[in-house]
């Protein structure tokens, strides 16, 4: 797994918990150093390790730490940065969620080796949509999940997020847009710098 | 306003003339855009361009007030203006903040009685990064079809790649100073090893500096070993070790290169008197008592000493074995001495 995502994993749980917690759950995976380089790659095994011992740790489902750090990754001050990237998609949520289609070959452009999962988005009404993601890594769904419902905040918009489940490696996500400017979305200038 | 229209000159080179244009889907198409008349004068703003200036319409000004050209250059007229037509034009306003802009001209065709005019397009261009800083811009500023979103993305993202793999080399960096001062350090003492020894005397010879390398061996070591066991033996030559780096400057160069045999390397020194001083104080000083543990322990050093000065072209084994025979010396002498290597054939100094 590419060194992004476990440097991810490691600075959620280390952000939101503590560097403590961190150890404990990076001895309990049995990790060689104590630190994940985020542009380095390693075996996907000790990625699944140290979610478990996080989940352990955590007393959570494993489903539910994917999902916290999907919400980490877009609404924490640490990330901005991310969360700047997924709002160059547009000016609307619905603009947001057409953008997830091309979202694994932005990430290509910007780090050639991160590999994401197809993501694919069906409109099935003015306000439903369905998405399906393709991992070859199950459990991505659920990052998702906590991806979509922070960006939902950040743009202002009301919206219902179902995860229908997986089924041969696919996971399903079903999004009902309620209100697309329920509240005040949190402002977005292009330039990075400006107030 | 609304009623004007958009139409490529008759006369302009190009192909067949396009049918009118109407200003809004200018404005969709091309939202950085000004429409001029025959006299150069801004009839139209798209909304980007307008956005540069909120509080002063663009509308009604002349067109070359508001813009100084750069290149071409010496363009004061709209004949002027209109010959520089399909160009790549370079312009910034005139007033601040004088964001420099790109642009293309075309010409227009009259409508009915009107007179031709001129369209012209813009861009920030490379300046976008400023511009997004100095001006109030969205992503629906830009025409869908228009990369400078994409740019922007990719600009902040390769930004962010590119801090990550700093970081990493910085820790790989730290990481790899680390072992190498492990690598040429000595772990009893914290002395220089040999390897790190042989470095910096090659280094030495290769830059042609003047220097005197002195080979120290301690005496009794041995029986220091013998009657008091390796513990007592590892702390005198850590005592000695301080020692020597107390007689000895800050950039000169002290190296344990054996059990109790160690290299010192004077840089820029050749002056014998000075050495021997050095020489009589190491030995006053490592011969005094050292305690460890209950039990006294006593040591002295003999020393050799060769300088860079004695040879044409030093040669890092000859000064080693020259320093060692001198050495030698010493030791056949009665030890806790200093000797000079004698050169057969000392080169003449001036």
């Amino acid at each position: 797994m590419h060194g992004l995502i476990n440097r991810s994993i490691q600075c959620f749980l280390r952000d939101t918990y503590g560097v403590p917690l961190w150890l404990d759950v990076a001895a309990a995976a049995d990790l060689p150093s104590n630190e994940f380089e985020a542009m380095l790659t390693y075996e996907d095994a000790l990625t699944w390790r140290v979610l478990d011992a996080a989940a352990v740790a955590l007393k959570k489902s494993r489903a539910m730490v994917l999902e916290d750090i999907g919400t980490y990754l877009v609404s924490h001050p640490n990330n901005e940065g991310l969360r700047r990237l997924l709002r160059f998609a547009g000016l609307s949520y619905e603009d947001f969620l057409h953008s997830l289609d091309d979202l694994p070959d932005r990430t290509r452009l910007a780090v050639s080796d991160l590999e994401l999962p197809e993501l694919e988005l069906r409109q099935h009404s003015a306000s439903r949509f369905s998405i399906t993601c393709n991992a070859g890594m199950p459990g991505f769904g659920h990052v998702l999940v906590g991806i979509l419902r922070a960006m939902a905040d950040d743009y202002g918009a009301l919206v219902i997020l179902d995860y229908l489940g997986e089924r041969h490696q696919v996971e399903t996500i079903e999004v009902t847009l309620v209100e697309p400017a329920f509240a005040e979305g949190r402002a977005f200038e292009l330039g990075a710098k400006t107030g | 306003m609304s009623t004007a229209q958009v139409h490529p000159a008759a006369g302009s080179p190009g192909p067949a003339l396009l049918p009118p244009l109407p200003l809004g889907s200018m404005d969709a198409l091309s939202p950085m855009h000004l429409v001029l008349d025959e006299t150069g004068h801004v009839i139209h703003a798209g909304p980007t361009m307008q956005k540069l200036r909120p509080d002063s319409p663009m509308a009604g000004r002349r067109f070359l007030e508001i813009f100084e050209m750069s290149r071409p250059r010496a363009v004061s007229s709209m004949p002027a203006l209109l010959a520089s037509a399909g160009m790549k034009l370079h312009l910034r306003l005139r007033d601040e903040p004088r964001t420099p802009l790109k642009a293309v001209l075309v010409p227009l065709a009259g409508e009915g009685a009107a007179a031709p005019g001129a369209l012209v397009n813009f861009s920030f261009g490379i300046s976008i990064l400023d511009a997004i800083q100095t001006y109030t811009l969205h992503s629906g500023d830009f025409a869908p079809t228009d990369l400078t979103i994409e740019m922007l993305y990719l600009i902040e993202a390769k930004t962010a790649a590119m801090e990550a793999s700093r970081t990493l080399n910085l820790r790989l960096q730290g990481a790899k100073i680390a072992a190498e001062e492990q690598a040429y350090t000595d772990t009893l003492t914290g002395l220089k090893n040999r390897r790190a020894m042989d470095h910096i005397l090659s280094r030495l010879v290769r830059t042609g500096q003047d220097f005197a390398l002195m080979h120290l061996d301690l005496d009794w070591f041995k029986q220091v070993n013998d009657s008091h066991g390796h513990a007592a033996g590892d702390y005198v030559l850590q005592h000695v070790a301080r020692l020597m780096v107390d007689e000895t400057r800050g950039g000169d160069t002290v190296a344990r290169i054996g059990g109790d045999e160690f290299v010192l390397l004077f840089h820029n020194l050749t002056r014998r008197a000075r050495i021997e001083e050095i020489a009589a104080r190491l030995i006053q000083r490592l011969e005094a008592p050292i305690s460890f543990e209950g039990v006294t322990c006593r040591v002295s050093c003999s020393m050799g000493t060769t300088l860079s000065t004695f040879y044409d072209q030093p040669r890092a084994e000859q000064l080693l074995a020259d320093a060692d025979s001198a050495l030698y010396a010493s030791k056949k002498a009665g030890r806790a001495q200093h000797r000079f290597f004698i050169p057969e054939d000392p080169p003449q100094t001036p």
